[in-house]
């Protein structure tokens, strides 16, 4: 930031352009933290992921863990499932969210109050909305099951958890309950950030409202939905609260990502070693995925010139 | 421009009420489910209306689970804390980025925010380790200390875009009086940033208060300092799950979230959105 009323270089311009030892003293506390909170245990996660580390010890096994878990017939299936799962509930959150920013930005009555009562799933504890959840998918006594029953479309009590497709489905579910309400305020403030002579302009020149979302709306917040649709699909890849509670990771694995898995072996099973292999791959998989957006991304706006 | 007609606003409400009923529902079943009777609760088929409601069950969850009001107590003591270190963290460094420039800004900055690419049951093991080196297992620092090195990028990126606003003017005018780079700090800048103080905090603390579940199970064993989100599934027994006392626990337990929320939801969805949208 640079002053243009004064016009003229102030001792504290030059100071604020110059002084990096204060800027870095400033930065320090929340640096060091991090690195000694989250740097190291990284590293340390390298490490072990090379040792055969247990409750007896550790010693150095080189590829070992990484050629069996290679060679492990499960786990090809739990990486696609952990990309499938993350595929599926990314986009939904991403339409969902786009669905309810129109309706909340639309001029209709009661608009602030919808604003309001569309956050309680984010704000309240993921474990309690997931208690909630699990009341829900209850067969005998759940509302979904008795509902479908009243209708006609179930014979009898289903339990959506119990069953490996509809609880792979109800998981989904639930973490896109959890996500779409920030995705929806996110994409709410794009749409109130859009300049209004756009849609004027358009609407004296006789475009329709379809039109008008397709060619203004959805190419103006297209920064913001993009950005928001790879900070999710991060957070929805290391999601862990929401099938632990509802699942555990079953049945017979139905449910399991890459990390319930992980926390499966290390923490259940007390393999640290070869559950920091695990939790390397979910790191150079998730920061793989994440590069090849970006540059999918940096290639979109070239052809299309998007800055 | 483009007024909407009735039948296009009949249209509308339809899809918000549908939008709102896929939001709400689950805390609508958990108040039903707490209203009824246990042994009503396992009647099937599922039934909407019963003549046998009542608020028992609220009174009952202080006597199966005697800790529940500690367990409470603990999540939002722990959201607190996590809020205050985080903070005290955030504070200083969204300040330095959004003022100076210097060798190493982008990169570290970026590295800030590359921290919300692991989840913290990515790094568990190790963060097992470090704890008990620090002697902080089973403590209340268990799960502060991690809680708020996850809170602490997003914060710097919130609190950073903030700053960023307020006018460097002013700062000059009091680095010409004499004043110390301290001073300028806390009675110039800050007092300024208050409104994005408070964003960034709750942001900060409902973040501390939703999150707590798996350095909870995983870091802590000792009942006195569990948070509500471990404490709560006490409901679930070896023989049968008080399904009604804990949802009426959980409704219990959302509350002071759900207050701070209230008050602030003007600031919080302003500045959120505000803050995001700037970059």
């Amino acid at each position: 930031m640079k002053s243009k009323i004064l016009g003229h270089n102030t001792n504290w311009q030059k100071f604020v352009r110059s002084h990096t030892l204060y800027a870095w003293l400033l930065i320090a506390p929340a640096a060091l933290f991090l690195i000694l909170i989250v740097g190291w245990p990284l590293v340390e996660t390298v490490r072990l992921s090379f040792t055969d580390a247990g409750l007896g010890g550790e010693k150095y096994i080189g590829w070992q863990n990484f050629e069996k878990l290679f060679n492990s017939r499960k786990y090809p299936g739990i990486v696609g499932r952990t990309f499938y799962w993350m595929f599926l509930s990314v986009s939904l959150k991403m339409i969902l969210g786009i669905i309810g920013a129109l309706l909340l930005n639309a001029k209709l009555k009661g608009r602030s109050a919808f604003r309001v009562m569309v956050m309680p799933p984010w704000i309240v504890p993921m474990a309690i909305g997931c208690i909630g959840w699990l009341w829900l998918y209850n067969g005998h006594f759940g509302i979904i099951s008795g509902v479908l029953m009243h209708l006609g479309l179930l014979d009898g009590p289903f339990s959506f958890l119990a069953y490996k497709t509809s609880a792979f489905y109800s998981t989904v579910v639930t973490d896109v309950w959890i996500g779409t309400p920030m995705v929806t305020i996110f994409f709410l403030a794009a749409m109130q950030g859009v300049p209004q002579d756009l849609y004027e302009a358009a609407y004296v020149d006789g475009a329709s409202r379809w039109y008008r979302f397709r060619r203004i709306t959805i190419p103006q917040i297209m920064p913001v939905i993009v950005t928001m649709a790879l900070l999710s699909s991060i957070w929805t890849f290391n999601s862990f609260e929401i099938i632990w509670i509802l699942t555990e990771g079953g049945p017979r694995g139905a449910t399991t990502t890459m990390i319930i898995d992980t926390y499966k072996m290390a923490i259940a099973n007390y393999k640290f070693g070869y559950g920091a292999t695990r939790a390397l791959m979910v790191v150079i998989l998730l920061t793989v995925f994440s590069l090849i957006y970006l540059l999918l991304l940096n290639k979109v706006n070239e052809k299309f010139k998007i800055k | 421009m483009g007024r909407f007609n009735i039948f296009q606003k009949i249209l509308l409400y339809i899809a918000i009420a549908v939008f709102m009923t896929f939001i709400l529902l689950p805390f609508f079943e958990m108040f039903m489910a707490s209203l009824r009777p246990l042994e009503h609760l396992f009647r099937s088929p599922y039934q909407f209306w019963s003549d046998d409601m009542s608020l028992q069950a609220y009174s009952d969850i202080w006597v199966t689970v005697p800790m529940l009001g500690r367990y409470i107590f603990n999540s939002v003591f722990l959201a607190t804390v996590t809020t205050m270190l985080c903070m005290s963290f955030v504070i200083p460094s969204a300040y330095s980025y959004a003022r100076f420039s210097f060798k190493g800004k982008r990169i570290s900055l970026g590295l800030f925010l590359g921290v919300n690419m692991f989840a913290g049951a990515v790094l568990l093991i190790p963060l097992y380790k470090l704890l008990r080196t620090f002697g902080f297992l089973n403590t209340y620092a268990a799960m502060f200390v991690p809680g708020a090195a996850f809170l602490v990028p997003t914060g710097i990126w919130l609190l950073k875009a903030y700053l960023e606003k307020i006018p460097i003017e002013l700062e000059e005018s009091a680095y010409i009086d004499g004043a110390s780079r301290m001073y300028i700090l806390r009675r110039v800048v800050l007092p300024l940033a208050v409104p994005g103080l408070i964003v960034v905090a709750v942001a900060t603390f409902i973040g501390a208060y939703a999150q707590q579940f798996l350095f909870a199970i995983t870091f802590n064993q000792k009942r006195e300092f569990m948070p509500l989100p471990a404490g709560i599934f006490e409901f679930i027994g070896y023989q049968t799950v008080k399904w009604n006392q804990m949802m009426a626990a959980s409704l219990v337990g959302i509350i002071p979230v759900l207050v701070i929320f209230l008050f602030l939801q003007k600031y919080l969805v302003e500045g959120l959105t505000k803050g995001a949208l700037k970059q």
